[in-house]
């Protein structure tokens, strides 16, 4: 018997909020993606505990969705940061200031 | 705590050395320095994740987990980090919105009290029980049904997925792609030094008008 839900819910709100920090504070880009990752396994964590709660596969069936959608983003992302550092060599997003008015 | 009693010492254990794996991968994440740590620290947090799976008995998509994100997207993170050169040291104490850290952190720690708070006395309400199949439908594995799940229920979109990773791949070339300097510059010239090849005449006589 494995441990009940509750704990892996608290496990993954806490998660979440880290990654939420993180994307909060954090200037460079590169890690604010990697806390989005964070954030997207947090998600993955409760789906498949409410999948082991529900007894229902769609659970699971969407953090297989998940998966890919993250790995879509994670590459148009990362080719939009190549994009930026090609143009101009900033490290933060607050750098990223062209399009102000 | 009731829920601890009827769990197994084992379980317990891993458990709780996944939650101290999974929260210092993502305390990592968020206070290093250097992204190459963070990107480690990632790593760290995926596996523990990937724990928290198989002792929920998801062997599929742990596998799934440490393939595809530990194994390829840490990979792409790590590329891009060495390609840019960006692994130098950023100043995490500079502080350009004044204010803005404080406020994130109380912001972030209101909402986890009021979810945690939420989901400890409120009244779990959840829909009906098995509606996309069984997880313990006779004795088949959960890949099974899992396949079985995406294969007819979740067709369509899995193969809108497809349909995403194909778009995906094209944004990334074009997005990554080195600029062509036609529009810039004129006609690209090749100006190889092999013999017989265009261009090769030009370079011999200009070698020889710098000789002559």
């Amino acid at each position: 018997m494995s441990i009940g839900p509750a704990w892996y819910l608290a496990l993954a709100a806490v998660l979440f909020a880290l990654g939420a920090i993180g994307v909060m504070t954090r200037r460079n880009v590169l890690v604010m993606f990697m806390c989005i990752e964070l954030m997207l396994n947090a998600a993955n964590l409760t789906f498949v505990t409410f999948s082991r709660v529900l007894g229902d596969i769609g659970g699971q069936s969407l953090v297989f969705f998940v998966l890919v959608v993250a790995a879509a983003e994670v590459v148009v992302g990362l080719g939009v940061v190549v994009a930026i550092f090609r143009r101009r060599a900033a490290a933060t997003a607050d750098d990223l200031h062209g399009m102000k008015g | 705590m009731n829920v601890l009693v009827a769990a197994t010492v084992p379980d317990i254990v891993t458990f709780v050395i996944c939650a101290v794996v999974v929260l210092s991968g993502g305390i990592g994440v968020v206070t290093s320095r250097n992204s190459v740590h963070a990107a480690l620290s990632l790593v760290m947090t995926l596996f523990g994740i990937a724990v928290l799976f198989i002792e929920q008995h998801a062997y599929f998509l742990a596998a799934v987990q440490v393939i595809v994100y530990a194994g390829a997207i840490v990979v792409l993170f790590l590329f891009v980090i060495m390609f840019l050169g960006v692994d130098r040291q950023e100043d995490v104490r500079a502080d350009p919105l004044k204010g803005q850290r404080p406020l994130a952190l109380i912001l972030v720690a209101v909402s986890l009290f009021g979810v945690l708070a939420l989901a400890a006395t409120a009244n779990w309400v959840t829909g009906a029980h098995r509606v996309a199949g069984g997880l313990t439908a006779g004795h088949h594995t959960d890949t099974f049904l899992l396949g079985k799940s995406i294969f007819t229920t979740y067709l369509w979109a899995f193969e809108i997925t497809a349909g995403l990773l194909v778009i995906a791949v094209v944004g990334a070339v074009v997005l990554a792609r080195r600029p062509s300097r036609v529009h810039d510059q004129g006609p690209a010239t090749t100006r190889t030094h092999l013999p017989g090849a265009p261009g090769a005449a030009d370079d011999a006589r200009d070698a020889a008008e710098v000789r002559g």
